[in-house]
């Protein structure tokens, strides 16, 4: 089974690396969507079933805390995997992060392997690899 | 170690890291110097993003930014190594592909500071392009300078942090009843 992963980035040149990036992991991906801020990935959820979100946390109208907190409490996305790939690696952000309901914490600069490494613990059971 | 010295090692750290993990360049030998101000008459793409937090109680709050800066060429490289595209000229891509290398390397920086200082915020980056341009940052900071080489082009990340008098908290004062005259 394909699986539909969203990617959420205000950088397009980030939202192009992860693309990269997992085309890469030999997940079964059909497509990957992208949005600039929590605001647009919103809507993206709404028009398209999806299996997993990337997202960064600074970006703006909608940062991703923001965002991951209004995926975890609908209860269409409740079960929705949250990855954070982020700059912010202080304490108080990844704690705020883990409280809401992520499933993971990338720290910017990453490589394609701490990515994988990443999704495949996350995702093994919910996309096939 | 004092604020300056700790500052300048993290960027010496954290922009080899990011060039080595995001791009597979391994950065040089850095230059580390101390200046008052910006320079006149920049000529390229400079890359800002503000900082700053308020720590009340433990370290009182701070302000400060960021600031990444190389030449278009530099800048088309740069934006090649991370998309895996041949780049020419300065385009989108190439801007925000600076932006995020500042982002990245001004974040890990911050990082290493809040174990210091406490909570940092971080702006969303702003990138300049152009030639003869000048800058002005409000105060008359002391900016941490340092300084690599990348394919025979200089490449610079400057950084100012400060105590900011502005951010702290005013005395707490009662609520008073006003009186308004109809």
């Amino acid at each position: 089974m394909e699986s539909d992963v969203l990617v959420v980035d205000d950088s397009a040149a980030i939202r192009k690396i992860l693309q990269r990036v997992l085309r890469q992991t030999g997940m079964a991906i059909r497509t990957i969507h992208e949005a600039g801020d929590g605001q647009e990935a919103l809507e993206v959820l709404k028009a398209h079933k999806v299996n997993l979100v990337l997202t960064d946390i600074n970006m703006p109208k909608m940062d991703g805390l923001q965002l991951l907190g209004a995926m975890k409490s609908a209860n269409d996305w409740r079960a929705i995997p949250v990855v954070m790939i982020t700059t912010e690696g202080g304490e108080m952000k990844v704690g705020e992060a883990v409280k809401l309901g992520a499933n993971g914490y990338v720290r910017k600069p990453f490589t394609a392997d701490q990515i994988k490494e990443k999704l495949v613990g996350i995702l093994e059971p919910a996309i096939p690899l | 170690m004092n604020l300056q010295d700790f500052i300048s090692k993290s960027i010496a750290e954290a922009s080899a890291q990011v060039f080595s993990t995001m791009l597979g360049v391994e950065l040089g030998e850095s230059e580390i110097s101390i200046e008052n101000g910006m320079p006149d008459g920049n000529h390229g793409i400079m890359s800002f993003i503000g900082l700053a937090g308020s720590c009340a109680g433990q370290t009182g709050s701070w302000a400060g930014t960021g600031c990444l800066t190389c030449s278009p060429e530099l800048a088309c490289r740069i934006c090649s190594l991370m998309l895996m595209t041949e780049t020419a000229a300065v385009n989108e891509d190439v801007l925000d592909a600076v932006a995020e290398l500042t982002n990245m390397i001004v974040g890990s920086v911050k990082t290493e500071l809040e174990q210091q200082l406490g909570p940092l915020g971080l702006s969303i980056p702003t990138v300049v392009f152009g030639r003869n341009f000048h800058t002005r940052s409000a105060g008359h900071a002391e900016w941490i300078v340092v300084k690599f080489r990348v394919d025979n082009e200089p490449l610079v990340v400057r950084m100012f942090l400060a105590p900011s008098e502005k951010v702290h908290v005013a005395p707490h004062v009662a609520p008073q009843a006003c009186t308004i005259n109809l």
